[in-house]
C-alpha cells in the first residue's frame, strides 16, 4: 500500500527529505558517495541476515534450519567486510560494530525489500530468492570494480551468494510447482514483495558519482539480467509475475519502513542499554 | 499423505584425495536436495570437497549373522600383511 | 543429563537370562559394539530409543533459550559465533534422530512423541536466558555438563549412537570455550553492570546445572541395566562430582560466586563438598512445570506445524518429477 508520502514525493524531493543525510544530493565528495553506496551494500547483508537469523530454531525441518543458518552466517560475514571497508573509506576511526549497532534507522541504507518481515515460511524464501538474483547480479558486476577492495569482497561475496541463489531458486520452484497450497502461498508472497523489488534498481547520485568513478555498476543496468532469472524461475514454479507497477523506495535513502525501527532495538539493545561494554 | 521425506546416507571426500566416507545421513525430499542438505548439514567445518548421496533402503548390506563366514577366513590370512615377512636390516628399507 | 531419568526395560541376572541374551551381553562385556541390523534383547532397542530421542529432543529445544538472543548479541562476531552454535546443536539433534532411526522408529513419530508429552527434554532448557551473560553461562555449564556426559559416551555399546557421539564431541569443543569466553570478557574486561550480570546468571544457573546429571542413581535398578548394556557409562552422582571439581576454579578465576554456602574443598575425598539442588524443584519441572515449558513445547509444535505446507509442498514436487521422469521413459521406448 502506497504511503502519503510515495504518493506525493517526486524522486528529485526525495534526497531533500529531512532525515536524510545530504550525500545523495548531487555534488557529494566523492568519497562521501562511496561511504553511502557501501553502507547499502552492508545494511542490505546485516539486515537481510538478521531477518534469515530469526528462523534459527524455529523452521519446518531440521535440514531447513540448518541450511538457513548458513546463509544467515554468510550474509553477517559479508556485513562485517562492506561495513568495515565503509567505516576505512570513511575515516572516523568507525568500525563495522559501530556503523551496525550505533546508528539509527534513517542513517541505515539497506533497501526495503530485505527489511520486510518474515512472514510465512514461503515468504522467507521468495525474500531471499528476488534478493540473491539481484545480489548475484551486483556481484558479478563489481568483481571488474575500479576499486580492488570492492573487488576482492564481492569475489568472496560471489561464491556464497551463488549458492544462496541456487538453493533459493530451487525451492521457489519446488514449491511453485508443489502442492495446491504451498503454490498459492508462494504466490501470495510474490504478490507482498514484489513492489519491493524496483528500488534495487532506481538510481540516484549517490549511485551516480559511484558509478562515474567505476566502483559500482549502475544500479538500472542489473534489471535485464535480473528479470530473465526471474521470469525463468517464476516460470518453472509456475507462478505468474504481478500486474501492477507501483513500487516502493526511500530504504536507500534512509527512508525506512516500521518494521527497521523494531530490528534495530532488537538488534542494538546492548551496545544502547549498556554503552562502553566489553563485549 | 505421508509426507516425511525419505532417508538419505551421505558420503564425502575429503580435501586429501581419501575415499568417500559415510558420515551419517539425513532426510530430502529427493536425491537433488539430499546433496543441497549434505552441503548444508555436514561440509559446514570444511570436510568435504565432494559428496555422494544414496538412498537407505537402496542400501543391500551384508547379514551380522554371517559375519563369522565373511569375515574370519581372512584373519588366517596372516601372510597378506607386510608385517609377516622378516626383512634384514642390512638391505634397507623396503 | 539430555536423557535425565530414562526407564531401562528388563534388568536381568546372568541366569535369568536366554541363550542369545547371554551370548549378546558377552559381547559388550568384550567391549565389542551392536550395530542396526544385529539381534538385540527388545529391552536394549526400546531402552536406546528413548535415550537417544531424548538426547535428540533436547538438542533441538536447546536451540530455543539460546537462539532468543542470537538477535540482540552484541557484536557481529559474537552473533555469528552464537548462530553457528546454535546451527551446531540443530545438527546434533539430526544426528541423533539418525542414530535413532536405525532402531526402527521414525524422526517424525518421536517428534510426534515429544509434540505430545509422552517423550521428554533436559530439564534445564525449561530455564529462561534473562540477560547475555545467560549465554555466556549456557555455553559454559550447560555445554560444559552436555560435554561431560558425551564424552563417556562416545564408548557407549551402540554402533550408531557412538559415532554420533563422536561427532558431536568433536564440534561441542568450541560451544563451552565461546561460552567461558563470554565471561572473561563481561567479569575481566566490563563494567561493574556487566559483572553483575554474570553473577546474576551464575546464580540462577547453578543449581540447574547440577540437575542435568539427574538424581542420585546409587538405587536406580533402570541406572544398574543401563550400565550393564554399556548406554550409560558412569553413574549421575560421579559425573556431578567431577562437573562440580572442574568448576570451581573456572569460576574463580572469573571472580564469580558460586551460590553454596557449604561448596568446601574436601582433601579426603580429593574433591568439593557441595549442596544438592532442590530435588523437588526438579521434578515440578520434569513434570511441564518449569518457568518456560510451555512456551518451549509451543514454539516446536508451532514450528512443525506450520511447517508443514513446506515439508508436504516439497514432497510432492520430487513426486511428480519422478513422475514426470517415469512418463518421459517410456515416451522415449
Ligand atoms: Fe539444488
Ligand atoms: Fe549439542
Ligand atoms: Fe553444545
Amino acid at each position: 500500500m502506497p504511503s502519503l508520502t510515495d504518493v506525493m514525493t517526486a524522486d528529485a524531493d526525495l534526497a531533500r527529505a529531512p532525515g536524510i543525510r545530504t550525500m545523495a544530493a548531487k555534488g557529494a565528495a566523492p568519497e562521501d558517495a562511496f561511504v553511502d553506496w557501501l553502507c547499502r551494500m552492508g545494511d542490505n547483508c546485516l539486515v537481510l541476515g538478521h531477518r534469515v537469523s530469526e528462523w534459527c530454531g524455529h523452521s519446518p525441518v531440521l535440514e531447513e534450519d540448518i541450511a538457513l543458518a548458513n546463509t544467515a552466517l554468510d550474509l553477517i560475514g559479508q556485513t562485517q567486510l562492506w561495513l568495515g571497508l565503509a567505516g576505512e573509506v570513511e575515516g572516523k576511526g568507525r568500525t563495522a560494530d559501530n556503523l551496525a549497532y550505533l546508528r539509527d534507522a534513517a542513517q541505515f541504507r539497506n533497501v526495503l525489500l530485505v527489511e520486510r518481515p518474515n512472514g510465512d515460511f514461503g515468504q522467507t524464501l521468495m525474500r531471499q530468492f528476488l534478493f540473491d538474483a539481484w545480489h548475484m547480479e551486483m556481484l558479478r558486476a563489481l568483481q571488474a570494480s575500479s576499486d580492488k577492495r570492492v573487488a576482492e569482497i564481492a569475489a568472496k561475496a560471489a561464491k556464497e551468494v551463488a549458492y544462496h541463489l541456487e538453493r533459493s531458486a530451487d525451492l521457489v520452484i519446488r514449491l511453485g510447482d508443489g502442492t495446491e497450497e504451498s503454490r498459492t502461498r508462494m504466490q501470495k508472497a510474490l504478490n507482498v514483495l514484489w513492489p519491493y523489488t524496483g528500488e534495487l534498481f532506481l538510481g540516484d547520485a549517490v549511485d551516480q558519482a559511484t558509478a562515474e568513478a567505476g566502483i559500482a555498476p549502475a544500479p538500472a543496468s542489473l534489471k535485464a539480467a535480473w528479470d530473465r532469472t526471474v521470469a525463468e524461475v517464476l516460470a518453472e514454479a509456475t507462478l505468474v509475475k504481478p500486474e501492477g507497477t507501483f513500487q516502493h523506495k526511500g530504504g536507500k535513502q534512509g527512508r525506512h519502513t516500521e518494521a527497521l525501527g523494531f530490528i534495530l532495538a532488537d538488534m542494538q539493545f546492548l551496545q544502547r542499554a549498556y554503552p562502553g561494554g566489553t563485549w | 499423505m505421508s509426507s516425511e521425506w525419505p532417508l538419505w546416507e551421505v558420503f564425502i571426500r575429503g580435501q586429501h584425495g581419501l575415499n568417500h566416507r559415510h558420515v551419517g545421513s539425513l532426510h530430502a525430499p529427493d536425491a537433488e536436495m539430499a546433496i543441497c542438505n549434505a552441503r548444508d548439514v555436514y561440509t559446514r567445518r570444511n570436510e568435504g570437497v565432494s559428496i555422494w548421496v544414496v538412498q537407505s533402503n537402496q542400501i543391500t548390506a551384508s547379514a551380522p549373522s554371517e559375519k563369522g563366514p565373511l569375515f574370519e577366513p581372512s584373519n588366517s590370512k596372516v601372510y597378506r600383511h607386510p608385517t609377516f615377512f622378516d626383512i634384514p636390516a642390512e638391505v634397507g628399507h623396503m | 543429563m539430555y536423557a535425565q531419568m530414562v526407564k531401562a526395560e528388563g534388568a536381568k541376572s546372568r541366569e535369568e537370562m536366554t541363550v542369545e541374551e547371554r551370548a549378546f551381553q558377552d559381547r559388550i562385556d568384550r567391549g565389542e559394539k551392536i550395530e542396526p541390523k544385529e539381534w538385540m534383547p527388545e529391552g536394549y532397542r526400546k531402552t536406546l530409543i528413548r535415550q537417544i530421542g531424548q538426547h535428540a529432543h533436547s538438542e533441538i529445544v536447546g536451540q530455543l533459550p539460546e537462539g532468543n538472543w542470537i538477535t540482540r548479541a552484541p557484536t557481529l562476531e559474537r552473533k555469528a559465533i552464537l548462530l553457528a552454535k546454535v546451527q551446531d546443536e540443530a545438527g546434533h539433534g539430526l544426528y541423533l534422530y539418525s542414530a535413532a532411526e536405525t532402531l526402527g522408529v521414525s524422526r517424525d513419530e518421536l517428534l510426534e512423541l515429544l509434540h505430545n508429552g509422552k517423550m521428554k527434554y533436559s530439564s534445564i532448557f525449561n530455564y529462561p536466558t534473562l540477560n547475555w551473560a545467560d549465554i555466556g553461562t549456557v555455553g559454559w555449564l550447560v555445554d560444559g555438563a552436555a560435554i561431560m556426559n558425551q564424552v563417556q559416551l562416545q564408548k557407549t555399546s551402540y554402533g550408531p549412537y557412538s559415532r554420533a557421539m563422536i561427532r558431536i564431541c568433536k564440534e561441542e569443543s568450541f560451544h563451552q570455550r565461546q561460552g567461558y569466553d563470554i565471561l572473561l570478557k563481561m567479569c575481566l574486561q566490563g563494567t561493574p553492570e556487566q559483572k553483575a550480570m554474570a553473577q546474576d546468571a551464575m546464580n540462577r544457573f547453578w543449581y540447574p546445572a547440577l540437575m542435568m546429571f539427574g538424581p542420585s542413581d546409587k538405587d536406580s535398578v533402570h541406572s544398574a541395566q543401563s550400565m550393564q548394556w554399556k548406554i550409560k557409562i558412569n553413574t549421575n552422582d560421579e559425573l556431578r562430582q567431577k562437573f562440580v571439581d572442574q568448576t570451581v576454579p573456572q569460576a574463580e578465576y572469573l571472580g564469580l560466586t558460586i551460590p553454596d554456602p557449604n561448596l568446601k574443598w574436601n582433601e579426603e575425598k580429593g574433591g568439593y563438598d557441595f549442596s544438592e539442588p532442590d530435588w523437588d524443584e526438579f521434578f515440578d519441572v520434569i513434570a511441564g512445570n518449569g518457568p518456560c515449558n510451555a512456551e518451549r513445547m509451543e514454539a516446536r509444535v508451532t514450528a512443525w506445524e506450520d511447517g508443514a505446507w513446506f515439508r508436504e509442498g516439497l514432497m510432492a514436487h520430487a513426486k511428480k518429477q519422478d513422475a514426470r521422469r517415469a512418463a518421459a521413459r517410456i515416451a522415449a521406448e
